[in-house]
């Protein structure tokens, strides 16, 4: 979505542009022509639609345990006429948790995303830009998180916060810094020898209009790319944090994550407790996943498809 | 006084862990106001690192010395940020390789518009208007269409009217070109040549023009420098330098041209060796390891750029040579083969 937003392209910003022309426009064309880039596109805009509409699609309201009566302890009903996927252990209905889980992956995931790459984005912004100590001071603090694997890093920091969706958000964003820092500081650096660059200081532009005005626009291709790609690692990182205990205290948020954890014991009697809230996660990963590996191929100006 | 007055330039690299390389060793070179004049030499002459030095975007491993006196200021001595406001509007530059000096993600128009607002106050419509003007000026055709376009979508030949456009936006003074026309084909060549000299001669702006190309030279400059191992080996007026070259590697570089007029058969004339073979300056002349007529007296220490007899023209201190040659044993009268593009 936000690879999707991003795309319609900058010929808004030059009203003479002519169609067809731009990058962007490339980029838009090589992309409808991937099937692999079509199939996580059309995934990670079921997704987003489910997320968002999951309040007209879902039968009845998320964790209501109105039917809590009708589970025993050896048995989950199954499905039936009434719920299409079955009851879950608390007597909910398994299908509207499952649209409802995708709304508080999405929210979090997103915004986890969006905080990850802001701030990410402006220390590698300021690396690359400036250079010098301010360059080496940035870096060797993003190394020390980098040291750290992203999940361990997530977790200590929703221990650290305490346990809420913002310590989540926060956690995911934490783990994801580094990575954009590093992505657009290297975008940077790769760019300070090119010759336009020597052109643009041919003309006495100053080094933040050099920076700001054009080497960042060169940039946003690989870190939209990075950020989609991210996106798949944050859904599941919400799940894990949640199967860890570290999610959302409040027990009527629906969260495949945890819908995960209250399936364990009963995986024998009621397999698909475990394995539709799975699969949610596991497609829903793909489907970023599918769509920012196209997304790279078709920004890329040596990919000739 | 002249407009630009290099002297005794000298820019050296430093480097960690290796000898220093020395890659202009002392050059000198002054250009009128609206003048052309050529730098001319091979690869590794240090001609473009001579315009870099003047425009001040070396990199900091490299140590500049001399002085560089634009309109009387000196430029070397010049706070950067005083310098990067004359970059653009006084001095400006075009750069060997259109296709990747400029901005692939932005369009002509914004790329257009940026130096003129960055020195200019114009508005952002009226820097637009002006932007399509610059188009039309470079014989861009269709240029209301063009400036919403991108880099990609233009021919190098095109591309390197845009570059000249943008050099000359802010109707600079004096504009620096790199080997304008390397990167093209043949036939744009001479196109892009034409239409950058008379742009310059329109406006009467000074052109300091780089490149190994000899024809280009004989279509274009006023004066001519001739360079080797980082230092002037000869300066003349350009008819002179064609009529009468003096030093050993000038006749030497015209020997070398193919000419469609020779007899049949003959082979090409190249200068023995390559740039490498470098005596330092301060041993003798740096080309004698190449030059067939060099002795003892070539290599017994710095050799001074001397007015030759021929032309008795003024030599005082101020006025320039008219034709002066770093050599000790200087060709006499018409060479080898004259130059006769020169006309």
């Amino acid at each position: 979505m936000t690879a999707l937003e991003a795309l319609p392209d900058p010929g808004q910003v030059e009203p003479t542009g002519t169609s067809g022309a731009g990058p962007w426009r490339a980029a838009w064309r090589r992309l409808r022509r991937d099937p692999a880039g079509i199939a996580g596109a059309v995934i990670v805009a079921l997704f987003v639609l489910v997320a968002v509409l999951a309040p007209v699609l879902a039968p009845y309201r998320p964790a209501t345990a109105e039917w809590f009566g009708q589970v025993t302890p050896t048995s989950v009903p199954g499905p039936s006429a009434e719920h299409p996927l079955g009851l879950d252990s608390f007597g909910s209905d398994l299908l509207t948790q499952l649209l409802y889980g995708a709304r508080s992956s999405l929210v979090i995931g997103v915004v986890s995303t969006a905080v990850g790459l802001a701030v990410g984005a402006a220390l590698g912004l300021l690396a690359g830009g400036i250079g010098g100590w301010v360059d080496t001071a940035i870096m060797r603090v993003v190394d020390v998180l980098l040291s750290i694997p992203a999940l361990l890093l997530a977790v200590s920091v929703a221990a650290v916060l305490g346990r809420s969706s913002t310590s989540v958000m926060l956690a995911i964003a934490a783990a994801q810094v580094p990575v954009f820092a590093r992505l657009l500081r290297a975008s940077l650096l790769s760019q300070r020898g090119q010759d336009y660059v020597l052109a643009l200081r041919s003309l006495g532009l100053r080094q933040r209009r050099i920076v700001l005005g054009h080497m960042l626009p060169n940039s946003t291709g690989p870190v939209l790319v990075q950020a989609t790609l991210v996106l798949a690692t944050a859904v599941i990182e919400v799940a894990a944090l949640s199967f860890l205990g570290l999610g959302d205290p409040e027990p009527r948020v629906a969260e495949w994550g945890r819908m995960l954890v209250r399936a364990q014991d009963r995986l024998e009697q009621a397999p698909q407790l475990a394995l539709l809230p799975g699969a949610c996660i596991a497609v829903t990963a793909l489907g970023f996943t599918l769509l920012g590996e196209s997304l790279r191929q078709a920004l890329d100006p040596r990919s000739t498809r | 006084m002249s407009l630009l007055e290099v002297e005794d330039l000298r820019v050296r690299f430093t480097r960690r862990g290796a000898a220093d390389v020395t890659a202009v060793d002392g050059v000198s070179f002054s250009v009128d106001a609206g003048e052309v004049v050529g730098l001319v030499g091979e690869s590794g002459c240090g001609k473009s690192v001579t315009s870099l030095a003047v425009m001040g975007l070396l990199p900091r491993t490299a140590r500049v010395t001399g002085s560089v006196r634009f309109d009387g200021t000196d430029l070397l001595t010049l706070p950067p940020r005083a310098l990067a406001a004359r970059r653009g509007r006084d001095l400006a530059m075009v750069f060997q390789d259109p296709m990747t000096s400029l901005n692939p993600v932005l369009t002509l128009g914004r790329q257009l518009t940026e130096v003129l607002r960055a020195h200019t106050d114009l508005g952002r419509a009226a820097a637009r208007r002006e932007a399509v003007d610059l188009l039309a000026r470079v014989g861009i055709p269709d240029p209301r269409r063009r400036v919403g376009e991108y880099p990609h979508q233009l021919s190098g030949g095109m591309r390197q009217r845009v570059l000249i456009a943008i050099a000359l936006a802010c109707s600079p003074r004096l504009i620096i070109a790199d080997e304008p026309t390397t990167a093209l084909d043949v036939t744009i060549q001479a196109q892009v040549l034409d239409l950058l000299t008379t742009l310059v001669r329109e406006s009467g702006t000074a052109m300091v023009l780089i490149t190994h190309d000899l024809g280009v030279v004989a279509g274009t400059c006023d004066r001519v420098n001739v360079l080797y191992g980082g230092r002037v080996v000869e300066t003349a007026g350009r008819r002179e330098l064609f009529a009468h070259p003096r030093h050993r590697y000038t006749t030497g570089l015209l020997a070398a041209v193919p000419r469609v007029d020779a007899p049949e058969g003959t082979g090409l004339r190249p200068v023995p060796g390559s740039v490498r073979d470098l005596l330092p300056w301060a041993r003798g002349c740096a080309f004698s390891p190449r030059c067939a007529h060099a002795d003892d007296a070539c290599r017994s220490g710095d050799i001074a750029l001397t007015a030759g007899p021929a032309d008795g023209g003024p030599t005082g201190t101020g006025e320039r040579a008219p034709h002066a040659a770093r050599c000790v044993h200087p060709a006499s009268g018409t060479p080898a083969r004259a130059g006769g593009g020169a006309a």
